[in-house]
């Protein structure tokens, strides 16, 4: 079969690999109609995850057709058409029991790598995320292996198209949680969203769903400020205003009351704060460039929640902890708990309050994934989101 | 159990035992302490200047480490030992599953391999004696052990009996979890390496040590536990497949 594979850092191609087989009996094989590249597969392009290896196939937001079940499963059958989530999940630890699904205790076979590095503690797996995360085969591919197969596909019954149910494996859960977190008090709370990307998209419109008085998004990028627009959001771009002066006016002075950071590890920003960042993670100093969570807690009212989708890989510096105290802020983050969101959401979009497809801004081929994992990165060309059709 | 099992087992447990860094037994110390000399003469003797200085440094860190009686590279490595030199090794798992039948798998000796993959076979020889054979990094080791505390659903104690290649005594807890989460099993061992203080660094350097294999062990045995299998990715497809290396 045709698959995405990584070859090294900024190094992204196609290649024709052995097509996946059932490795366990809990094992599923689905047939992939649709994928996506994430925001954060473009980690994994830049060198900044670690522990990916030459030839691991990429891809985490996919969505098809059962093609094979082990003889354990109970709930799947050939034929299902399903959408899976991009973190693995057992079903039946403790964790997955409460609901938190990312932190599944038994579905990451490196738990090893993750324990030395996260203090003895190992989330579960993902697929095509590196051999930290359980070096999974991912889903920017014509076929998959799935494990607990009775757990992680979500079938979809109606006759929704794929790019309208595409982003439960993912963006729209990952946003929605975000936002979800926050706690926001409809029709009195001001939530700000740093990062206009997918993520950030999906957060914005998830917080107008939940109620939020108003909802301000922050980037650079004129199209991705113009789609939070279309949703009714007031946006600023900070290469053009003040963020904190600005967040302020729109606010009489309060700060946001919760403050999303969908942007993580590869933030901008600019300033000598940025220049610091982005020196120190060229030598290997520090994992992550931070200002955009600076800027969340900084901007945040008194009491507020600052709740982070974004991913964050290793130690950061010089985060302004003094003002996050002073405020009394709570902070929330990790991994999506997807599987948690898969319904409820798709009764949202069956219901016509969202469709997930305003995001997607360019479709192709799995040939022509490569160019679009540069073209996504550097954001030319109005790119927000690539969606490929592996058989095309 | 008799009341000398029981006070054996609860006066020393191996865990309980106070880890004060690594200390080296007097034998290991007149070695290291000899080598540690020999390679500073030589660093002295030696002509050219970087030998000298690496020569130097490495003699003199070894005559330290010899006339303190510790062992930096061992407690930097985190093994544990207690006074008398014995490495101590614990770990604990959470499992989602009733204590008696957690218990009952690890009271069929016999099993013991399936659950610690480097346990190469245990033969039981009567109600409480049992041979164990392990992997170690010099080939296999066999010795004879017996059972010293046995209480159903909650502990199973053992203790190498004299003349063993690697003197070794420990415990294994089944407790409740509170919040109706299973049971934590608690193991705790302690054993003597063979060669000291640097038996244990390059069991641990080479992954041989019991602390790296234990936390394996015990995590494959709270997955099968819960789920039937250990999770996998071995065999499964990638681009080094297609160039014909390994999967």
């Amino acid at each position: 079969m045709k698959a995405i594979v990584w070859q090294g850092t900024n190094k992204i191609g196609v290649e024709t690999v052995p097509d996946p087989t059932l490795l366990l009996p809990t094992d599923a094989i689905v047939k992939i109609t649709s994928t996506a590249i994430c925001g954060s597969d473009l980690h994994l392009l830049d060198g900044f995850i670690p522990s990916m290896e030459k030839g691991d196939i990429l891809g985490h937001e996919f969505m098809g057709e059962v093609v094979e079940v082990g003889r354990e499963v109970k709930k799947l059958k050939v034929g299902d058409r399903v959408v899976v989530p991009f973190n693995i999940a057992c079903g039946v630890c403790d964790p997955c029991r409460r609901g938190l699904f990312s932190a599944c205790d038994n579905s990451n076979p490196n738990h090893r790598m993750t324990e030395a590095m996260y203090g003895g503690v190992s989330g579960g797996g993902l697929f095509g995320y590196s051999h930290m995360y359980g070096g999974y085969a991912g889903g920017q591919a014509q076929y998959v292996r799935v494990p607990f197969a009775d757990v992680n596909p979500h079938k979809i019954e109606t006759d929704l198209s794929d790019e309208q149910v595409l982003f439960l494996t993912d963006i729209f859960p990952t946003g929605y949680q975000a936002a979800e977190q926050c706690g926001i008090i409809p029709g009195r709370d001001v939530v700000a969203v740093f990062g206009a990307g997918p993520v950030g998209q999906f957060a914005a419109r998830s917080a107008q769903l939940l109620g939020a008085a108003h909802v301000i998004v922050i980037d650079r990028v004129p199209e991705r400020l113009a789609m939070a627009e279309a949703a009714g959001c007031q946006t600023i771009n900070y290469e053009q205003d003040d963020v904190l002066v600005a967040l302020r006016e729109a606010t009489g002075g309060r700060g946001p009351d919760h403050v999303i950071d969908a942007v993580g590890m590869e933030a901008h920003g600019h300033g000598p704060g940025a220049l610091v960042d982005t020196a120190k993670q060229r030598l290997r100093l520090t994992f992550d460039r931070i200002t955009a969570l600076r800027w969340a807690l900084l901007s945040c009212a008194k009491g507020g929640t600052v709740s982070m989708p974004g991913v964050y890989g290793g130690l950061i510096d010089k985060v302004p902890m003094g003002a996050a105290f002073a405020k009394g802020l709570t902070f929330k983050m990790g991994q999506t708990h997807t599987h948690r969101y898969v319904l409820p959401l798709l009764a949202r979009i069956e219901a016509r309050q969202i469709d997930p497809s305003f995001v997607i801004t360019h479709r192709a081929s799995l040939d022509q994934a490569p160019d679009l994992y540069k073209t996504f990165r550097d954001k030319q060309g109005g790119c927000i989101k690539v969606v490929l059709n592996p058989w095309a | 159990m008799t009341q000398d099992d029981q006070a054996r087992t609860t006066d020393a447990p191996p865990a309980d035992a106070p880890s004060t860094g690594a200390h080296m037994p007097p034998l290991e110390r007149s070695v290291v302490g000899s080598v540690g000399v020999a390679l500073m003469g030589a660093g002295l003797r030696s002509a050219r200047p970087l030998q000298k200085l690496v020569l130097g440094t490495v003699g003199a860190g070894l005559a330290a480490m010899a006339a303190t009686g510790r062992n930096p590279i061992a407690t930097a490595l985190k093994i544990r030992q207690s006074q008398d030199g014995e490495v101590l090794v614990g770990d604990a798992v959470t499992v989602g599953r009733p204590a008696a039948e957690l218990y009952a798998i690890w009271r069929q000796l016999e099993n013991l391999p399936q659950l610690m993959t480097h346990l190469q076979r245990v033969e039981v020889l009567d109600e409480k004696r049992s041979r164990w054979t392990v992997k170690a990094p010099t080939g296999e080791v066999s010795w004879d052990a017996e059972i010293t505390a046995d209480e159903p659903g909650r502990r199973i104690a053992w203790q190498s009996l004299p003349g063993a290649a690697v003197e070794n005594h420990g415990e294994v807890l089944f407790r409740p979890a509170p919040g109706n989460r299973g049971t934590e099993v608690v193991v705790r061992l302690a054993y003597r390496p063979p060669a000291g203080t640097a038996g244990a660094i390059v069991a641990r350097l080479t992954g041989e040590e019991p602390a790296q294999q234990l936390r394996s062990d015990l995590m494959r045995f709270k997955r099968e536990q819960e789920t039937g299998h250990a999770p996998t990715t071995e065999g499964q497809t990638s681009g080094r497949a297609a160039k014909g290396g390994e999967a």
